[in-house]
């Protein structure tokens, strides 16, 4: 049974680390910044999410299981806001995305 | 070589490049937003340590609203900022003032690394004399014990420290805005997704303070790291425009931000009598005065942060149509 569940931490964990990797890589590569937002969230939420359903098994107590989650829907909530006041601060500015397409020198802070 | 020693190695290189990055970006704002995640990285090098209470720290106070005062100052500072054209390097004093900065940096992290390098085997260290003498204090966590008990003078002067902090912010107000309300966490304009964080959050974040404040007494936690908590619940109210900020002139205010150091320096000229020395407990109340003063000073740091967030008071706008 234990050696079933350490299979499914792995597993899931790996999956949400997969998860992550592709946020970064489409943080780094995306063409906007609303893209880039999408990349960046999709990591936070499904990456994450994964990562603390691996680690479930591997908690005892109940009190721990409640801690991990909510980490997650803190974690979400924060996100999810982030999200929207970055992406309302940039849509705004109609120009904003074809000035980022050209302006490739400028890193992912801008 | 074992995995850990592979992720520390990583981490440092990690936190190296970025200093890097942050001293090569080419504007104020970059370099706040690279001195933010800095901080996050040190926080998890401290837990790699073994130090969760310097790593607690480093993340609120470090990170969090040392983060938050930059970018406030970066804010203030762009409109005065020269922006060096790309690639080509910034003429004049700015050249000689960096290379002072660097040289002097690198003279400190030298001599820094000279001490610990020089270190007698094995390092010279109390940690066994505190760990006998915990149990004379009651509180399990051995660096409460030592914030609040061996060396609390160290803590009292931290805690009085923020309040000439709070009226050097307050006496860059103006003439006009002398006694209103600081106005830098006043939003330009209300957003529904900030509102919903804002009235979600401070539930939780105020009961995750409290029990930060609380378990410090035999786990990693404590005042500083509960004020950061509760503080930034408060200025997230104050940033979505659901509260405004009291009056600087308020006398509850004024008597919040006071009454931690009050009471502490309070309970130390007691103990001259009660137990022959300054900031001395007498002997079995030592858990429930340690208590009191770190429940109190959470109250005045809290208010005392977020007013230094806050900036100076500025003049009402509340005449002109604010929504």
């Amino acid at each position: 049974m234990s050696a079933l569940l350490d299979g499914f931490t792995v597993v899931a964990v790996s999956l949400g680390a997969l998860f992550f990797l592709a946020g970064t890589l489409g943080l780094l590569r995306f063409p906007d910044t609303l893209a880039r937002l999408h990349a960046l969230s999709a990591a936070d939420n499904l990456g994450l999410g994964l990562v603390v359903l691996g680690l479930l098994p591997q908690v005892a107590s109940p009190l721990g299981w409640i801690g991990l989650i909510a980490v997650w829907l803190l974690a979400l909530l924060a996100s999810g806001t982030v999200s929207q006041l970055l992406a309302g601060a940039v849509r705004p500015l109609d120009g904003a995305e074809t000035q980022a397409r050209d302006n490739p020198a400028e890193g992912p802070f801008s | 070589m074992t995995i850990s020693l592979v992720v520390d190695i990583g981490l440092a290189l990690v936190v190296l490049s970025l200093a890097l990055w942050i001293i090569a970006a080419t504007t104020v704002y970059r370099a706040v937003i690279g001195f933010i995640v800095y901080g996050l990285l040190l926080a998890i090098v401290w837990v790699r340590l073994g130090a969760a209470d310097v790593a607690l720290t480093e993340a609120a106070l470090g990170g969090g609203l040392t983060g938050l005062l930059l970018l406030g100052a970066a804010a203030r500072l762009s409109h005065h900022e020269c922006v060096p054209v790309f690639g080509r390097p910034a003429a004049g004093p700015v050249v000689g003032f960096r290379l002072l900065v660097g040289i002097l940096c690198t003279l400190i992290a030298a001599g820094l690394a000279a001490v610990v390098l020089l270190l007698p085997e094995p390092a010279p260290s109390l940690a066994s004399e505190v760990a006998s003498n915990l149990p004379a204090t009651g509180v399990g966590n051995p660096v409460t014990a030592v914030l609040l008990a061996y060396r609390a003078i160290d803590t009292l002067l931290e805690a009085v420290v923020l309040v000439p902090a709070m009226i050097g912010v307050w006496s860059l107000a103006t003439d006009q805005g002398w006694s209103g309300r600081p106005g830098f966490l006043t939003p330009a304009r209300r957003t529904s997704a900030l509102t919903l964080l804002a009235q979600v959050l401070p539930p939780v974040g105020i009961v995750f303070g409290i029990h930060l404040f609380w378990i410090g007494a035999d786990h990693p936690g404590g005042k500083f790291q509960a004020a950061v908590v509760l503080a930034a619940m408060w200025a997230l109210v104050l940033l979505a425009g659901l509260r405004e900020p009291p009056r600087v002139g308020s006398p509850p205010l004024r008597l919040a931000v006071v009454v931690g150091p009050l009471v502490f320096i309070g309970i130390g000229v007691s103990g001259i009598w009660l137990a022959d020395a300054f900031l001395a407990y007498p002997a079995g109340y030592a858990k429930p005065m340690i208590l009191a003063i770190e429940a109190v000073l959470t109250l005045s740091i809290t208010v005392a942060l977020v007013f230094l967030l806050a900036g100076p008071p500025a003049a009402d706008r509340s005449a002109d149509g604010r929504r």
